[in-house]
């Protein structure tokens, strides 16, 4: 196991300065998230316009250097993205942070996978994946319009 | 026995893990066991198993008495006035709910209040909301003070008389602050309610005695104390033991069973239903032995000690806040630093092998009082030494390096 890894430039950089923290006003779908045993919490807005694209996402919540930094890179990488699209890069990369040694997805370029590759350190410290996947499970709740509290314990 | 050397009673610390030696900060978590703890279980699965208060047989019979040696060790170790006072749970949670549940039917109905603190633990909160869910009791709170302390006065203060019981902590397991319960005991009696103390972390680290408490109910955890899981003990007052219903069904409660009727079994055995942790239960027998062996008064000098050097390296330490300043204290650290989450802190100490405990550790209402999502926690135990809290404090500087602090 090393550190470095684990906390990378990028992560301490959008872990300290999260993107897209905050609420916006027409949003038209939205999930809360949190981490019973930490009490760690999220909550992912979006706008997805009538093309079923994502026109704009923005998050609230608290939580450790991982989970800050998933959920403000999860959101820059997914705005622009079409829902469909969406689904697959969640997909990906939950299979990248389980088990796969790399992302697949076309939709992402090689700059946005190398970002998101920086989260793959959790990897080794099997108490924190929750730390890096809770946004993601969240953006999900969201797009299914689910009304359940998205759980990391199950 | 030698303070200095009660390190070398616990296995877990003969070894590297993770190639580290460990530095152990959390036993308000749970404690390690010292050998004679580990041995004792496995000697009476190899050599002595049976099930207890059952058959006549050898076996039976020297279990059974092993099993009733531990509760007369604790009934003399919490200087309670009779044996039949202790009852063994599996753990102090089992012990709050037994309480809870039973008390809850027979004395409590709507509108009813039961008065807790805002630094309890979930294990004394959650228990009373069951009964707030099915009776439409009311749960107050003592507030807490800016030292992270529960005065008498603040509990004074929210005593009504709708107030059937009070059930306060001994020692916070997040600001260390160690409660009035003496007075708060005294006071509740003057107006006849009576008062279960959590002492999940009273036990482990400071000298008991229910006849001079005068408490009506006394929580143990067995694991805190450097004895097994899956076992605890609650203290009653028999007068409580007898007035109560039976909180659980099954073998080993009974008296009498037809398809008429049902009568109960006597103390202790009311509250113990079904095959109980045996193996465990003869094991924290040894925990007991191995407490008083050093002592209670060392121990608490002990962690006196560990917890005043600790606060001095920390309150050096910039940009390290500790949460809570209560004038009676025991050995529990909780801090947050500035700029780095508790959960990044407690990854990055476990990789020089300091162990401590990072989240709301069970005490939400207290954190969201405290308007902090999450602290770091560092806790004493018996075997720890001023050299773990150098290691801490340079763990902590490492940390501040990573994030650039």
């Amino acid at each position: 196991m090393d550190l470095k890894d684990l906390y990378q430039e990028i992560i301490l950089d959008h872990g300290k300065n999260p993107r897209n923290l905050g609420k916006f006003d027409n949003y038209n779908k939205d999930a809360k998230g949190n981490n019973p045993l930490c009490g760690d919490n999220v909550h992912v807005y979006l706008r997805l316009n009538e093309n079923k694209k994502v026109e704009d996402i923005a998050f609230e919540g608290h939580g450790c250097a991982i989970s800050m930094a998933s959920a403000s890179i999860m959101t820059d990488m997914v705005r622009g993205k079409e829902e469909k699209e969406v689904k697959e890069i969640v997909t990906d990369f939950l299979g990248m942070i389980k088990e796969k040694d790399s992302l697949e997805t076309n939709i992402l370029k090689d700059d946005e996978k190398t970002k998101l590759m920086s989260l793959s350190g959790v990897k080794q410290y099997p108490m924190r994946v929750k730390c890096a996947t809770l946004s993601w499970h969240t953006l999900t709740s969201a797009l299914n319009n689910s009304d359940q509290i998205v759980k990391t314990e199950e | 026995m030698n303070i200095d050397d009660i390190k070398k009673e616990f296995p877990i610390f003969d070894d590297k893990i993770q190639n580290n030696d460990l530095v152990y900060l959390d036993s308000a978590n749970s404690s390690q066991k010292p050998r004679i703890v580990v041995d004792r279980i496995y000697d009476f699965y190899t050599k002595e198993f049976s099930n207890v208060g059952r058959s006549v047989h050898y076996l039976a019979v020297a279990a059974t008495n092993l099993y009733e040696q531990t509760r007369v060790s604790v009934q003399k170790y919490i200087n309670a006035k009779d044996k039949d006072e202790i009852v063994f749970t599996k753990g102090a949670t089992e012990a709050i709910n037994l309480v809870a549940n039973t008390f809850g039917q027979k004395y409590l109905s709507e509108g009813d209040e039961v008065l807790l603190t805002e630094l309890e633990h979930h294990s004394n909160y959650v228990p009373w909301h069951f009964l707030r869910k099915a009776k439409n009791i009311k749960i107050e709170f003592a507030e807490i003070n800016d030292d992270g302390e529960v005065t008498l006065e603040a509990i004074e203060k929210k005593i009504t008389n709708k107030t059937k019981i009070i059930s306060v902590s001994h020692l916070s397991n997040v600001t260390g602050a160690i409660l009035p319960i003496k007075e708060i005991v005294k006071l509740a009696h003057s107006k006849n309610i009576p008062v279960l103390i959590d002492g999940c972390q009273g036990a482990p680290h400071l000298k008991l005695d229910m006849q001079d408490i005068d408490c009506d109910f006394y929580a143990i955890s067995g694991h805190k104390m450097y004895g097994p899981t899956g076992i605890g003990v609650l203290y009653a007052k028999k007068k409580w033991l007898e007035d109560l219903p039976p909180y659980q069904g099954g073998g080993g409660m009974i008296n009498e069973v037809k398809k008429e009727g049902i009568t109960y079994g006597e103390l202790p055995n009311k509250y113990e239903a079904g095959t109980m942790a045996t193996a465990q239960v003869i094991a924290f027998n040894e925990s007991i032995k191995f407490m008083e062996k050093i002592g209670i008064q060392n121990i608490e000098k002990h962690e006196k000690e560990l917890l005043d050097y600790g606060l001095e390296k920390l309150k050096k330490n910039n940009s390290v806040n500790i949460i809570g300043n209560p004038k009676e204290k025991g050995g529990v650290i909780s801090f947050t630093i500035e700029g780095v989450h508790p959960h990044d802190i407690a990854t990055i100490l476990d990789e020089d092998g300091v162990a401590i405990r990072a989240g709301h550790h069970c005490c939400q209402i207290l954190h969201d009082k405290l308007n902090l999502p999450a602290t770091a926690r560092a806790s004493f135990g018996v075997y720890n030494t001023k050299d773990d809290i150098d290691k801490l404090d340079e763990a902590i500087n490492k940390c501040k390096k990573i994030f650039n602090l």
